[in-house]
């Protein structure tokens, strides 16, 4: 019993601040200490989340950027992971592959969006481009060095007791950098979400980023405030999942 | 089929391995008869592991050959496993999947029967991690009986027991070896081990077999038996060098 209550308050702990932070700023707003004009209420921010949600434009602006990010994600990630497999693993290729794609990797992919934009107008598919660009370099740099790292001895043994081609790659090398790949996905993750915004508030018609930039042109202080918690939010989100697969798969390391 | 009895299991002939120019191992020549029992004694770095690896086909040697059974071995040597001085449990696999590792079929219950031949049933849905080094090591005997093999290859598979798990692990590498008469090579640097198990002992020094002993005691061999002290005491003397046999008489 006390035990369950002491996980519970633990549990509890990691939003302390932020609540407290809320209330705090919920105080100040009503006694005038922070001005509606540089901020406004949690209060006013939440109202003008009720109403986005109830004409539907929150949940499209949400849902449209969650399939940009997804999308993306998914694009960039497995370019990443399957280029670091097979760099990591045949000579050929890393020889071929490896040094053009660290190349490209030292470009900031952000100081792209003008050739994206003049490439794909401005359009689905510039944002989606942008995303997969930003997050194949994580997943392809982590997932390369995990596999170059994995025990060259635990390798030798596998193919010591027989192991070969698939088989030696799903129970030792793989497992192996499952934990660097990992990583890399989290990492991704936070890279995902930054080019996101970054795209959404410079070039679109839809999404938070669009929501907080035409909200701009109106003085709708509460809807931009409302948009960058909306990718806190998400933020927060995306590490969770990381978190969790990481708790699932790397149990071992425990 | 018949087998001839005068064919060596294993044959070394004028074996010989280097790392680039520093000279390992230097025209080892050795026959291992079928179900023989050889332990391989040496200082540190004298070439033991290098010498397994060799059996085991996963090293290239330069000079001589190996044949298993009159045919030259080429690549991995599919007969024997190899248990190594370090373990080498894939720790993000279970005991029992680490034990099973690359059987076929009904994997499951073979490898279970090899955990309780080592005595470590109750352990196969634990992490590596959880074991302590002694049972790591008998989950790393059983992962390599549990293939049949006809050659098993020990490196040094007791090097970091205490003395009392090292005896049990040694009656139980014994009766492994007497119930399935697999032809055995183990590397230690226990001169009473090599004793207390071997038909045959052999020091390498320089890249060479400088004594090669058998041993005709009967089993189970008594440690404080009088020939076994003798015998031990023989093959230590071999082993040190003159000035570290002045130190040790200084000692004692
Ligand atoms: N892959 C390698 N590359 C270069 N040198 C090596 C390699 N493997 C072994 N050696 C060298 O070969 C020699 C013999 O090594 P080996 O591991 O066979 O010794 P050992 O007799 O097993 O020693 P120990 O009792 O300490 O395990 C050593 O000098 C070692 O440095
Ligand atoms: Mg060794």
């Amino acid at each position: 019993m006390q035990a369950r209550f002491k996980a519970g308050i633990r549990r509890m702990i990691p939003w302390a601040l932020p609540v407290l932070l809320l209330v705090l700023w919920q105080l100040f707003s009503w006694n005038g200490v922070i001005s509606d004009r540089i901020l406004p209420a949690p209060s006013d921010v939440f109202t003008a989340a009720i109403e986005l949600t109830s004409t539907g434009e929150l949940t499209d602006h949400i849902s449209i950027s969650l399939g940009r990010a997804t999308l993306g994600f998914l694009i960039g990630g497995l370019l990443g992971f399957f280029l670091g497999i097979m760099n990591g693993i045949f000579r050929f290729s890393d020889l071929l592959l490896d040094t053009s794609i660290q190349m490209l990797r030292n470009i900031p992919h952000l100081a792209l969006i003008p050739l994206v934009i003049l490439w794909f107008g401005i359009d689905e598919t510039s944002k989606i481009f942008l995303v997969a660009l930003g997050v194949l370099f994580p997943v392809y740099i982590n997932t390369y060095h995990g596999i170059k790292n994995v025990e060259g001895d635990l390798i030798e043994m596998g193919k010591a007791y027989g192991l070969r081609g698939s088989k030696l790659f799903f129970s030792v090398i793989f497992p192996g950098a499952l934990s660097s790949i990992l990583v890399g996905i989290r990492f991704s993750l936070g890279v995902m979400w930054l080019t996101l915004i970054v795209a959404e508030t410079i070039s679109a018609h839809s999404g938070i980023g669009y929501m907080a930039m035409n909200a701009r042109e109106f003085m709708q202080m509460d809807v931009i405030v409302l948009s960058i918690l909306i990718y806190a939010l998400f933020g927060k989100f995306s590490d969770m999942v990381a978190k969790y697969m990481e708790e699932k798969w790397l149990k071992w390391k425990t | 089929m018949k087998k001839d009895a005068r064919v060596p299991h294993i044959h070394l002939n004028q074996l010989k391995k280097s790392f680039d120019h520093t000279v390992v191992l230097d025209g080892i020549n050795l026959k291992v008869n079928q179900g023989e029992f050889i332990a391989i004694v040496g200082k540190s770095g004298c070439g033991k592991s290098t010498l397994l690896r060799l059996i085991a086909g996963l090293e290239h040697y330069n000079e001589g050959s190996i044949s298993i059974k009159d045919k030259e071995l080429a690549g991995l040597n599919t007969q024997a496993r190899i248990m190594f001085q370090d373990g080498r449990l894939l720790p993000w696999k279970r005991v029992l999947e680490n034990v099973g590792l690359g059987l076929k079929g009904d994997w499951r219950q073979t490898a279970i029967a090899a955990l309780r031949d080592v005595g470590l049933e109750g352990r196969m849905h634990d992490w590596p991690s959880k074991l302590s080094g002694g049972q790591k090591q008998r989950v790393a005997l059983a992962r390599a009986l549990v293939h049949k093999p006809e050659i098993l290859l020990l490196d040094e598979p007791l090097g970091a027991l205490d003395a009392l798990t090292r005896l049990e692990m040694q009656e139980l590498i014994e009766c492994i070896w007497e119930k399935e008469k697999i032809t055995t090579i183990l590397v230690t640097h226990d001169v009473e081990e090599a004793v207390a198990l071997a038909d045959r002992v052999i020091l390498i020094e320089d890249g060479k077999i400088v004594l090669s002993k058998n041993i005709n005691l009967s089993r189970p061999r008594q440690k404080t038996q009088q020939v076994f002290v003798n015998i031990s005491e023989e093959i230590l003397s071999r082993i040190v060098d003159p000035n570290e046999q002045n130190l040790r008489l200084i000692i004692k």
